[in-house]
């Protein structure tokens, strides 16, 4: 396994939102991933985000391990919840906010902090 | 372009309700989907949607489309 994909799977499994996307909360490059930003932060969730424009390894390890092909892709504890349209309708909804209290807990929203992982040098922010 | 998406969809769900495929910026490869199908019935979001993201698997392989939307729902409800 190469080391791209151990911390694509790291990411995966131990961020608690995670939202691989095309660029940076500050400069986001696709309207399907602003889409799904705008969700998460609408509903008050610690996102942590992956920009996968930097090496098209990224995009094609990912979706290999998620199963599915476009961006954005988001996962709440592990799981793939879906890509923007997914993310807008349950935000949209309430399922959104129902979710995140029941795998978070209830109080995921206090001091909820975005972060941003750069999966090529492992870095952090 | 819409024609060769809506004609894949068509083959995938050949019992759709309803099934429309928009152009939305008229590029040819900005692409809202829309399908209602008894396939739904009773499938959690996740699977409907990676039923037509497979039915278009092609398409997003080969980069024809940039951007996709998609809304499906069953017949049922």
């Amino acid at each position: 396994m190469s080391e791209l994909s151990d911390r694509i799977r790291d990411v995966i499994e131990n961020e608690p939102v995670a939202l691989f996307m095309k660029g940076t909360p500050q400069f986001v490059m696709c309207g399907n991933s602003d889409r799904a930003l705008r969700a998460l932060r609408e509903a008050g969730a610690p996102v942590t985000t992956v920009d996968i424009l930097p090496d098209p390894a990224i995009r094609q390890e990912l979706s290999e391990l998620s199963g599915w092909p476009t961006i954005p892709q988001v996962f709440v504890k592990g799981e793939l919840i879906g890509g923007a349209d997914i993310t807008e309708q349950l935000a949209g909804n309430g399922e959104l906010t129902a979710m995140l209290e029941e795998r978070l807990g209830a109080g995921y929203r206090d001091g909820a902090e975005e972060h941003v992982v750069d999966v090529v040098s492992g870095a952090r922010a | 372009m819409a024609e060769r998406l809506e004609s894949l969809l068509r083959d995938a769900f050949p019992d759709a309700a309803e099934l429309f495929v928009e152009d939305r910026t008229g590029g040819g490869d900005h692409f809202q989907v829309t399908v209602a199908s008894p396939s739904f019935d009773g499938l959690p979001l996740l699977d409907q949607h990676r039923l037509v993201n497979r039915a278009l698997a092609e398409p997003l392989r080969d980069g024809t489309i940039h951007e996709l939307r998609i809304k499906t729902r069953g017949t049922t409800t």
